[in-house]
């Protein structure tokens, strides 16, 4: 070991542990996911909990829910999980331009999924202090659509990093985490779609 | 600094490889270093165990007599709300997170922690929460009133009317707790599953590194339902939602399934370290291999997962259903069956031994004494029956306390001088360490004990003044107390006094087996020169096996008997 490697303010990690993390980085992250779900578990179990027991759940003049839109909103997202999976195929067979254009493609996806929330939201009667229903659904649909937020953004950082120089030998985990993630909130949108729209 | 002057201090250090510098200022950087992060964590940890400390008394104080005539009542409940935060999630978590951050790495033979860069930023959160937590000292209409559990409605009262009070103050730093907690809980599952050294298979790795391992997995899949339930009352509270007000048709009991289904598990996440500490001394200072390796380290996964199955018990009196209860009721108590698993073996570690009794030692077999009271009480308390009648009284503090202090504080303090030679490579001084233990003992025993005849009498807890007839034991606990405030005292005098003054100490000043024992103490920057390649399991007392087959220090362990 050199003295080189001995700053005295012990930001000591070299090549080696630099090198160490960038292998542990997935699992890692796998590890945050686990534990991530469980906030929307409680969240799940919280909503079905105030549905099961709760005689007048909806608010007043609420009949229920549209679930034409929601459903488009579904399809897209879950198709979106596809197309990024197919963007990272085309990563690793280096083909770095077909990995961007289905990268934007997901990205389009998302935001479209964002869009069609924020409309669907703008056109409710009802809002997020109008009893216990008002709150579930908005604080679940919400929670929820941070998460696409954040992934979205994250792909915006993936698809400005692939148009970096020599970028790809790091930047690979990003992907595949990105990519992970995104399935991620595509699981939990299902369960999602099933306890809020469907079973009304 | 140049290279010349690290040389200067790498060779004052006598170590035979450039070592750690021994700089004080590195303690107050910003430091990647697993071992910096770890004392950070404990010293801050036990700056706000102080602070705790000082808001017990004051209710000791309070309750020496019958009336309230030091503090007012509603003073009083911010102090047990703040005393119980502040010892939980800035003493108990922060201090076990900072050992288990210095001892890990080293224990499994790694450099550092898997992300370095994670961990510090977790650490940095602490302060953060803390001062958050005091500052709402400041904040009109004072801090949280609603006890550290926070049930609604008593937490969605704000009489101040305030969109920043003490509550919203509360829960914020609380939410940080968790993300700081979660940030670590990913750190140490990865270290520990993916960074040990070559040969240390599952069952070759110490007992200690088995239960942060088990604590951490429920840090990680139980902390996000108190999060969740957090982020709900602080909407409730801030936002004008009604999850847990029942006037609106909210579900205040909602709230208190969200709050135990972590904090019951969050007692074993401050108690299995414990656990791998005593496992850890014992077998030191008995010079025996620990009893039962392999049963220990399951009896650690099955609390585990039981730890999740049995939340339900601090709600038998919440209007919970009866098969609810009795289906709790005994899933607690099939939680003494690991329990005494460990218990056993430790009595078997020690049985028939060569006994040393240096302060480690003591601090550790009284640990493992309150926590054998606490036990008891535990499958007392798990009885519905009994349980509904002790509800809400001192029996349950006292319990508590048997298990939080008697057992946890005086397993970090075992640890604590266990580690102190390796840590900061000077030994501390034996007598004041003996000297704070009979402090610490007898002060655990007469501050707790009388809490036990106090809640059978009926005496309940939250409250600032009490019928006469429980002077007599309160007048007893008050003086305990009292004297556990005393007893930290010659523990500052001497880590500070023994860290700068103390005599060096060897790499090995116990004689003990791990791979933290063949480096130098204090442990050089990235810990081995060379990671060792591990051979045998971590207690091989009087076998002639080396533990590693590659020496990373150059000077193998002199003797194993």
């Amino acid at each position: 070991m050199s003295t080189a490697n001995l700053d005295p303010t012990l930001n000591t990690h070299g090549a080696h542990a630099e090198h160490e993390e960038e292998d542990h980085r997935m699992f890692g992250f796998i590890v945050f996911l686990l534990s991530e779900s469980v906030i929307f578990l409680s969240f799940f179990v919280g909503y079905t909990v105030y549905k099961t027991n709760i005689t007048d759940w909806l608010p007043a003049g609420v009949e229920g829910l549209e679930v034409r839109e929601p459903l488009i909103n579904t399809i897209v997202l879950v198709s979106s999980s596809f197309v990024i999976y197919f963007a990272e195929r085309f990563l690793h067979r280096e083909n770095l331009w077909g990995f961007r254009a289905f990268w934007l493609l997901t990205m389009a996806m998302g935001s479209f999924f964002l869009y069609g929330q924020a409309v669907e939201w703008m056109g409710l009667p009802f809002g997020f202090t109008d009893g216990v229903f008002g709150g579930t659904f908005y604080l679940l649909t919400g929670f929820h659509g941070l998460h696409v937020m954040t992934g979205v953004l994250l792909q915006g950082i993936m698809l400005g990093r692939s148009f970096l120089p020599n970028n790809y030998a790091g930047g690979e985990f990003g992907v595949a985490a990105t990519s992970l993630f995104w399935h991620f909130v595509d699981v939990i949108w299902i369960i999602l779609f099933i306890l809020i729209y469907v079973w009304q | 600094m140049s290279n010349a002057s690290i040389e200067a201090i790498a060779a004052k250090s006598g170590q035979p490889f450039p070592g750690a510098p021994n700089n004080w200022r590195r303690f107050f950087s910003f430091s990647t270093d697993h071992k910096v992060i770890g004392i950070q964590y404990m010293v801050t940890a036990f700056v706000f165990f102080l602070i705790g400390g000082l808001l017990a008394m004051v209710m000791r104080g309070e309750l020496i007599t019958p009336e309230a005539d030091l503090v007012d009542r509603t003073v009083y409940n911010a102090l047990f709300t703040m005393h119980g935060t502040i010892m939980l999630f800035m003493w108990t978590f922060p201090v076990l997170n900072g050992l288990s951050n210095y001892l890990v790495p080293l224990m499994i033979g790694a450099r550092d922690m898997a992300f370095p860069r994670l961990n510090a930023a977790a650490f940095w959160l602490v302060p953060v929460f803390g001062t958050l937590l005091m500052v709402s000292f400041f904040v009109p209409g004072g801090p949280s009133q609603s006890g550290w559990w926070a049930y609604p409605p008593v937490s969605l009262q704000n009489p101040t009317g305030n969109l920043i009070n003490g509550q919203v103050l509360w829960l914020l730093a609380v939410a940080l707790s968790g993300v700081s907690s979660i940030m670590g809980a990913v750190n140490f599952v990865t270290t520990i599953f993916r960074m040990r050294a070559p040969g240390m298979g599952w069952f070759k790795m110490p007992a200690f590194c088995w239960t942060v391992l088990s604590a951490q997995m429920i840090q990680l899949f139980g902390l996000p339902s108190l999060t969740a339930g957090a982020v709900m009352l602080l909407l409730d509270l801030t936002a004008g939602t009604s999850f847990f007000d029942p006037a609106r048709g909210g579900d205040p009991v909602l709230y208190q399934h969200f709050f135990w289904f972590y904090s019951h598990p969050a007692v074993y996440v401050i108690i299995l370290p414990i656990f791998g500490t005593f496992s850890e001394i014992f077998p030191v200072y008995a010079r025996k291999p620990l009893f039962g390796y392999r049963f220990v380290v399951v009896s650690s996964l099955i609390i585990t997962v039981l730890s999740a199955m049995v939340w339900v018990h601090h709600m038998f009196a919440s209007g919970t259903p009866s098969w609810m209860r009795m289906l709790f009721m005994f899933s607690t108590m099939l939680i003494s069956v690991p329990t005494g698993v460990k218990v056993f073996a430790w009595v078997a570690t020690v049985w028939g031994g060569k006994l040393r009794l240096d302060t480690p030692m003591l601090f550790a077999l009284g640990g493992l004494v309150c926590f054998l009271f606490a036990g008891i009480t535990g499958v007392m308390l798990g009885a519905v029956p009994f349980d509904i009648h002790v509800n809400n009284t001192y029996f349950v503090v006292g319990h508590f306390h048997y298990v939080i202090y008697g057992a946890t504080v005086m397993g970090v303090y075992a640890a604590i001088y266990h580690w102190f030679p390796k840590m900061t490579g000077h030994m501390y001084y034996e007598g004041l360490g003996k000297l704070h233990f009979a402090l610490t003992f007898i002060g655990v025993n007469l501050n707790f004990f009388p809490m036990h005849p106090l809640g059978l009498m009926g005496m309940p807890r939250r409250v600032a003044s009490y019928d006469p007839e429980f002077a007599y034991w309160n007048v007893i606990a008050s003086l305990g107390g009292f004297l556990l405030g005393v007893s930290t005292l010659p523990f500052i005098l001497n880590m500070i006094s023994s860290w700068i003054l103390g005599k060096r100490a060897p790499a090995n000043p116990w004689n003990a087996i791990g791979l933290e024992w063949l480096i130098p103490s204090p442990p050089p920057v990235e810990n081995f020169e060379e990671i060792p390649i591990v051979v045998s399991g971590p207690y091989g007392y009087g076998s002639d096996e080396p533990l590693v087959a590659n020496n990373p220090a150059g000077e193998l362990i002199s003797e194993h008997s």
